[in-house]
């Protein structure tokens, strides 16, 4: 589980984030919505500490991220997993390499068992005979499931996924969204999601913050969204004329 | 303003070069990296400063040719001027601004797309040190891989005048090999790899500087990769000048 108390973060003394507390329990598909520019990805990257905090505290299972020291905070970097808004994946680099290269660098493996988790990722993800691609072989789709593939690689506890759906089509969102969401169960890890896809709101919110100007704004699941009276997640959530038509038809 | 810029820009790079020199996180996988730079900085430059060293000890010895033809000045004194000039200044020096704009720039790029496109946050979710990860094999490959490719430089560089004085007939070819045999002092040799060890240096961390700070998109990639040519070559030319009065005074 991860625990976030009263977040604050800024740049230049223009605050984005503005008190944001809230939990993210494991097993459960945790999203982050909000429009572009609401400080979700701010959000995001202050919990796993690539952003330093101006104030509040984070805490993974009890561990709190400000207080650890430099080998506690490599540790805890071993137990998590991130799929960025670009993929990020190492252009050098095979597609079997990238899936191993966190293991190659901490876990102390053999060769042969390295490409054994890796294919078994690669295959977790619907991917086979790309082992010796590279990254700009592969289409947008297959880049993303190579970084899922490569995010639960070292088996974290902690999976963190920023907009896994753009660029992406709605049939192929859907399949991630899936993913991610079997992944989550099937492994029990805590994750946390920033997306503004709807679709993905509706498929795989068990839990959903909704961030606006930086603020917490409401929280809730994917049955609550549906129901709730709050006017700005009803005006963010029902913006396109496709959600307002199937909203009046239920 | 611009002094705080300054001095802030120079804090930084000294807290990069603090992230860099710390103990790998797994020494294999930090020699596979270095293997790779090794190849794509060291060994891919190999064509290069042959070809220019080839053509400019050339152009030396009949530039000095041109210029020593006095009968009073025997021929030999331009295998001299030649050997000096290339062993003191061209290969050192020169070549070493090239690599700044054909090595710097590529770091500078490579580095400030690995920025934008978040594959160094990737690294540092990981628990990767990125700082020491990418730029620590490329400043080891630079510095032990540039002093032999400052001697392949010499070489060649002397062979080009040889090359001159036999096809363009500007002298007797045994006067120029009596020259570049003549009056040599070997303590020049270890001047011109003193300054190709610093220069390295500095080509590799202040174009990885650049490239490790990029903000924004392609554009600031491709401006931090020329700040990156501009500022090492500036810090080449000021060093020349201090390890000259160091090492030569």
């Amino acid at each position: 589980m991860i625990e976030v108390k009263n977040l604050h973060k800024g740049f230049g003394g223009e605050p984005v984030l503005k008190g944001i507390s809230t939990q993210f329990k494991n097993g459960k598909t945790n999203l982050i919505i909000g429009q572009s520019g609401s400080g979700k990805t701010v959000f995001l990257k202050s919990l796993v500490g690539l952003h330093q905090i101006d104030q509040g505290e984070i805490y993974y299972d009890g561990r709190r991220l400000g207080e650890m020291d430099d080998d506690e905070r490599k540790a805890l970097r071993t137990e998590m997993g991130m799929v960025f808004q670009g993929n990020a994946l190492f252009d050098s680099l095979t597609i079997e390499e990238n899936v191993v290269f966190a293991l190659s660098m901490f876990s102390g493996m053999t060769k042969e068992e390295m490409l054994d988790r890796a294919n078994f990722c690669l295959k977790r993800v619907n991917l086979e005979n790309v082992n010796k691609k590279f990254p700009a072989e592969l289409s947008g789709g297959m880049q993303k499931r190579v970084a899922l593939a490569r995010a639960i690689a070292f088996k974290p506890k902690y999976l963190f996924c920023d907009e896994p759906n753009s660029g992406l089509d709605p049939k192929t969102a859907i399949v991630i969204d899936n993913l991610i969401r079997e992944i989550t169960q099937e492994f029990d890890i805590t994750t946390v999601i920033n997306t503004h896809d709807m679709n993905s709101v509706m498929e795989i919110g068990d839990h959903i913050i909704y961030i606006k100007y930086g603020i917490k704004e409401w929280e809730g699941t994917s049955e609550d969204i549906l129901n709730t009276d709050n006017e700005s997640i009803n005006d963010f959530v029902y913006s396109s004329e496709l959600f307002r038509k199937i909203k009046t038809k239920l | 303003m611009f002094l705080t810029e300054g001095i802030k820009s120079f804090g930084k790079y000294f807290i990069l070069l603090g992230k860099t020199f710390r103990k790998p996180e797994n020494w294999k996988e930090y020699r596979k990296a270095l293997a790779r730079d090794l190849e794509r900085l060291g060994l891919n430059s190999i064509g290069i400063v042959s070809i220019i060293s080839l053509f400019v000890g050339a152009v030396v010895t009949i530039q000095t040719a041109y210029n020593l033809d006095d009968p009073l000045v025997p021929d030999y004194y331009i295998g001299i001027a030649t050997r000096e000039s290339i062993i003191l200044e061209f290969s050192p020096t020169i070549i070493c601004l090239i690599l700044s704009g054909k090595v710097g720039s590529n770091i500078a790029s490579t580095l400030g797309s690995m920025r934008v496109s978040e594959q160094i946050d990737a690294l540092e979710v990981m628990g990767v040190n990125p700082a020491a990860y990418l730029i620590m094999p490329k400043i080891i490959a630079m510095v032990f891989f540039n002093p032999l490719l400052i001697t392949i430089s010499m070489f060649l560089g002397i062979l080009g005048g040889y090359f001159a004085a036999e096809f363009a007939g500007v002298l007797a070819p045994v006067d120029y090999l009596q020259g570049i045999q003549s009056s040599f002092n070997p303590f020049f040799i270890t001047y011109a790899l003193i300054k190709t060890v610093v220069f390295s240096f500095i080509i590799v961390t202040v174009s990885a500087y650049y490239g490790f700070y990029v903000k924004g998109g392609a554009i600031e990639v491709g401006i931090n990769a020329t700040k990156a040519v501009v500022s090492s070559s500036i810090a080449i030319i000021v060093a020349n000048y201090i390890l000259t009065q160091i090492l030569l005074v």
